[in-house]
């Protein structure tokens, strides 16, 4: 039954290499998505091109229904499953600061380093920044730390903070993705632009 | 709208399988920017030991007996790099460029994707995780932190986006 290593089933030396295979097919389906290109990813707040919109959610659903079936298949032991813990005010913040750089900036830290990848110079000089960033952060640590700390809520999902089922959760993302996805194809045909 | 690029939907299904993949195998899902930390502090502490053994935010990743770089994200984001090699070789997409908008010039460009990136590192550390290993892999194990950080990053970016439509469109 996986996850296999943390598990056991599989020996932890594989990680790393099991970590390197993976990285190759994230990389891969980022770059053939068109995550490679600013104007491209940054199309989605113009309604011009919405690809970030359908990759993003239909490889969500994609995520969670397949942990959901395996788990319902006993294929997988889900309380082995790493969910990342919710502190509720650095969360909001630092999600504020990032569609910041988003939208000013045109990448985000994946999609930068497929972009620097294939040659663009802007994905590798926003790379470069996300390291100046973060040694900013680093080093101004003890002034945020309050922040980065309030309101600690544990690895909440939000099957428990909501009190339903995990299936109602996807079924109510699924809902809410078709309708987006609808209302992004839409857009494409209201504000066309040629491809960049 | 003809395209170059893969069906988005369809690379979307890829995308996930990858993130299944990930949760399968290794019991986690993707992430960018905890590479990226990584590497920073491991490059903190070879120039200023001291100082990252001091610090507040450092000292929990380095030590005698810790490598902050041997990490299960250091790797994956090689692998990254290596797939999208791969991908824009195959569709005859390498070339070196700044890409940008006709409105504003190379250098103006260079300038905004420094600034976002410096937004964006600093973001994703208080946010702990960016948008693939907080917004993507959160709202997959349906984390309240992931379904959050996500709206957060995507509302803030739409509001904003009307401010710098001419660096886009």
């Amino acid at each position: 039954m996986g996850p296999l290593i943390p598990n056991e089933v599989l020996d932890p030396g594989w990680n790393f290499l099991i970590a390197f295979i993976v990285g190759i097919g994230f990389g891969f389906a980022l770059e053939q998505a068109g995550f490679s290109s600013s104007r491209k990813l940054a199309g989605m707040f113009y309604g011009y091109d919405t690809v970030v919109l359908k990759v993003f959610f239909t490889a969500g659903i994609v995520g969670m229904m397949g942990l959901l079936y395996l788990s319902l298949f006993d294929m997988i032991d889900l309380t082995l499953v790493w969910v990342n813990p919710t502190f509720l005010w650095s969360a909001i913040v630092g999600g504020i600061i990032m569609g910041a750089g988003f939208i000013i900036g045109g990448f985000c830290p994946g999609t930068s380093a497929c972009a620097a990848a294939i040659g663009k110079i802007d994905g590798l000089v926003f790379l470069g920044g996300i390291f100046v960033g973060i040694f900013l952060f680093a080093e101004t640590f003890p002034l945020v730390k309050k922040l980065y700390l309030a309101h600690p809520m544990g690895p909440i999902k939000m099957s428990e903070l909501l009190h339903v089922s995990q299936g109602f959760v996807v079924l109510l993302v699924v809902i809410i993705a078709s309708f987006m996805f609808w209302l992004g194809e839409w857009a494409e045909k209201k504000f066309p632009r040629e491809e960049y | 709208m003809k395209t170059k690029y893969m069906n988005p939907y369809l690379a979307g299904v890829l995308l996930g399988l990858v993130l299944l993949a990930a949760f399968y195998f290794s019991g986690r899902g993707l992430g960018a920017s905890g590479a990226m930390k990584r590497v920073l502090v491991e490059s903190v502490y070879t120039v200023a030991p001291e100082h990252a053994l001091k610090s507040d935010f450092y000292h929990k990743y380095v030590g005698p007996d810790k490598n902050p770089i041997h990490s299960w994200l250091v790797y994956e984001m090689l692998g990254v790099i290596l797939g999208g090699f791969l991908s824009g070789a195959l569709a005859g997409r390498l070339k070196i460029k700044v890409e940008h908008s006709p409105k504003i010039t190379s250098r103006k460009r260079l300038w905004l994707a420094l600034t976002g990136g410096i937004l964006f590192g600093y973001g994703s550390q208080l946010g702990r995780g960016c948008t693939s290993g907080a917004a993507l892999t959160g709202m997959a194990v349906l984390s309240v932190a992931g379904f959050l950080t996500m709206v957060s990053i995507f509302g803030t970016a739409f509001i904003l986006a009307y401010f710098f439509r001419k660096n886009w469109i």
